[in-house]
């Protein structure tokens, strides 16, 4: 086994790092960690806070990522496969290998489409080779196997939750922590139970099971949402700052240059960098070894490119903060005292409009979400070999026109973005309320 | 008034060479034409004679910035940087990458996209506004609550959803509807109203809990409070004054759209085959046609700019404090 470090793997750890740095330092200051205890004790927060803490940890799984062996026994320098497999894949092998013929329905035992049989008989829907398998000849019991499964699942799930309750306890906040986990362990309970025999969620064209795709979908919808940040923080602040604190020729520069970059219709300036983008990995195809990692490539290009094209309202309202901030009696004291610019800007003002950054975080996250799916539809997404919701609903959109209509991709893409992005605005909210002192409540 | 807008027009003229220098640098700075070219016609086993050929055809075949071989202007008008992004300000587009007049093909192609932004616009505007009226006029209740939720709800799902939902739901299965198309005249009717509606839902979530926080603030301030002392129903209170004050707020958001109405919406347009600039700008971008990208980002940012003057101009009109000087 090789572990296998692809760019994206290496930066979303970098992040994680980075915010529980954060998170560690917020927590030794008193006012800081207040308002923290205050999100503590909502529930609703706390609720989205347990989803989204769930998401990530299907992300994170599917971020440690290994190249199998082959050939045990060969000597010398070993030999690995081209393909990269993730801890989630490895969780999930059973579904990542057990593939179908093509279309089949959610817990179905047989095929989507009518087939002549090899013996020349009538033209019937074939039994699935791994759907429902298990019962072999007794295809009549399938009704009555999925109700068994279902209340076994159902049973091991509420074992699960008991186990948190009693590790959890009561408290404030602690009940919307809870009621997601009951709701998670009862979904995921009969769903694990009904996963070992059927395919869930059905699956697809190509046969690949649709459960196995949503939650490979996952990590590609979080790297954008999060990855993105590492361009547009590190740009916003900077010249937000410079341009608030310099004043004069600097902040007319970067005031220009934010107008020019903002008068661009948006998906317009994503689409032509997305454009030259491919123009360039298309021409330069020796820079990869594997289709992974040329994946991984233009998935990092497109979070570049979305982070360059989304800086400039955050420094616009970093900019106008700084204006103010300036002014103030502690700034004006410290410049009294002969403190340097530089450490001004970094030790006074950068503290101090941390609450900005992060409202404006966790409120572009959801939108980010949601624009991977749409930039995937119009073709300027990730790449097409890349699972995520995007490319996911773009393969299920062609079915539609179909009769009966092949309903489950769609339905199973949809649902799980809608519980993402809903938790996600939800703790939004959350922030911005603790956060921000001008909120309304 | 005048003087003022001939100087904003002014301020405008930095900012579109800077816009035209970006999407030049992006197109042809970071890739050769010979990339390009090789894109084009396929990136294997193309022989240089069809590269050359290619981007003669596409007048590629000129140096960048300075022609060292010509005489005179023509050093300077003889690249591509003169051909391709000089002329935009004359508004010469040129040619799409298979031939045929750009800036013919956008007089064409405005109407269905305005034939649908329009009413969008008004409808959405309507409807947002007013549902966030009604909101504001239920605080602190559960019909508040319920509302701000279903907000935040809607404004979770991808608008894909309601794109495929609705096409599905009011064309498929209900058969109101033709699922996508469009005809000439009054015929287009027909075609028209389903996106105009899935826009208008798709919008609603974020647009009303945006107004919602917009009026909260306002409601709070003490004339307000004048203003139900001296006995107005609270329905004029918040048409009245609570609206008539948040204008400016409103109008920030608003106006600026308005000229980039022209550009029609790539999604609705996609999907409900209306010929308009949206779905131009989306089959330019699946057929990798450069020029048609190029023009389009520089017609956006022209609207965008446009847009941002008559916002100021419109300050004018709904608070007398504002002059433009």
């Amino acid at each position: 086994m090789l572990p296998v470090l692809l760019g994206s793997d290496l930066l979303l750890f970098l992040l994680l790092g980075i915010i529980v740095a954060g998170a560690v330092l917020a927590w030794r200051d008193p006012s800081r960690r207040a308002v923290w205890h205050r999100i503590g004790r909502r529930s609703l927060a706390m609720a989205s806070a347990t989803v989204l803490a769930l998401f990530l940890l299907v992300g994170l799984l599917d971020s440690v990522h290994y190249r199998l062996r082959l050939d045990q026994s060969a000597k010398g320098s070993p030999v690995y496969g081209v393909e990269v497999y993730s801890a989630l894949d490895a969780l999930l092998m059973p579904l990542k290998r057990d593939t179908e013929k093509t279309y089949s329905a959610p817990l179905a035992t047989r095929l989507f489409t009518k087939e002549s049989a090899a013996d020349g008989g009538l033209r019937d829907f074939p039994r699935l080779r791994f759907g429902g398998a298990h019962l072999g000849e007794n295809e009549n019991l399938h009704m009555g196997d999925l109700g068994e499964r279902t209340l076994r699942g159902l049973a091991g799930g509420i074992l699960v939750w008991g186990i948190f309750f009693l590790l959890l306890g009561g408290g404030p906040g602690r009940t919307g922590v809870l009621s997601v986990l009951l709701v998670a362990t009862l979904i995921t309970g009969p769903a694990i139970a009904l996963a070992s025999g059927y395919h869930v969620f059905g699956t697809d064209k190509v046969g690949q099971d649709v459960l196995y795709l949503t939650l490979k979908s996952i990590r590609t919808g979080l790297l954008i949402g999060t990855l993105t940040t590492l361009v547009t923080v590190p740009l916003a602040l900077g010249l937000g700052i410079l341009a608030g604190y310099a004043g004069g020729r600097v902040d007319d520069a970067i005031q220009y240059l934010y107008t020019t970059l903002n008068s661009i219709p948006g998906v317009l300036l994503i689409a032509a960098a997305v454009l030259m983008m491919q123009v360039m990995i298309d021409s330069h195809p020796d820079w990869f070894t594997t289709t992974a990692e040329r994946a991984d490539a233009r998935l990092l290009a497109l979070c570049l490119i979305l982070g360059m094209t989304s800086w400039t309202g955050l420094a616009r309202l970093l900019r106008a903060e700084t204006l103010k901030l300036r002014e103030l009696e502690y700034v004006q004291a410290a410049r009294a005292f002969g403190v340097s610019s530089v450490a001004v800007m970094g030790r006074h003002i950068l503290p101090n409009l941390g609450h900005i950054v992060l409202i404006s975080l966790v409120m572009d996250f959801s939108n980010l979400v949601l624009a991977e799916a749409v930039l995937s539809y119009v073709g300027i997404g990730v790449d097409p070999s890349t699972i995520s919701f995007g490319t996911m609903i773009n393969a299920a959109r062609l079915e539609l026109a179909r009769e009966p209509m092949v309903w489950w991709s769609l339905v199973a893409a949809f649902s799980f973005m809608f519980v993402l992005v809903l938790a996600a605005n939800l703790f939004a909210d959350a922030i911005r309320d603790a956060f921000d002192p001008r909120a309304v409540n | 008034m005048l003087a003022y807008i001939f100087r904003r027009l002014a301020y405008a003229i930095p900012i579109l060479i800077g816009v035209n220098l970006i999407t030049f640098a992006l197109f042809f700075v970071v890739n050769t034409p010979d990339d390009m070219a090789r894109l084009q016609l396929g990136v294997k086993r193309v022989t240089p004679e069809a590269i050359q050929k290619w981007k003669v055809e596409h007048g590629y075949d000129k140096p960048l910035f300075w022609d060292a071989g010509a005489s005179g202007i023509s050093r300077l008008t003889n690249t591509i940087f003169y051909n391709k992004s000089v002329r935009m300000f004359a508004l010469d587009l040129g040619q799409s990458d298979d031939g045929l007049d750009i800036a013919r093909e956008i007089r064409q192609r405005m109407w269905p996209s305005l034939a649908v932004a329009i009413p969008v616009f008004v409808l959405s505007l309507w409807s947002t506004i007013t549902f966030a009226l009604l909101l504001v006029f239920f605080r602190a209740t559960y019909l508040d609550l319920a509302g701000t939720v279903l907000c935040v709800a809607m404004m979770s799902v991808s608008s894909l959803f309601y794109i495929i939902g609705g096409q599905w739901l009011v064309s498929k299965v209900w058969h109101l509807v033709p699922i996508s198309g469009y005809a000439s005249g009054t015929d287009a009717l027909r075609f028209l109203i389903l996106p105009i509606l899935i826009s208008v839902v798709a919008g609603l979530g974020a647009g009303a809990r945006w107004y919602r926080t917009l009026f909260m603030e306002e409601i709070g301030r003490d004339y307000v409070r004048t203003a139900r002392a001296k006995g107005l129903s609270e329905s004029r209170v918040l048409f009245g004054h609570v609206l008539r004050n948040t204008l400016i707020p409103i109008l920030t958001g608003v106006v600026v759209v308005i000229p980039t109405l022209f550009m029609g919406s790539l999604l609705v347009e996609s999907f409900f085959a209306i010929p308009g600039l949206g779905s131009y700008t989306i089959e330019a971008i699946n057929a990798q046609d450069f020029s048609v990208v190029r023009a389009m980002v520089f017609i956006g940012a022209v609207l965008y700019i446009l847009g941002l003057l008559l916002t100021d101009i419109s300050y004018t009109f709904v608070d007398p404090r504002v002059r433009l000087s």
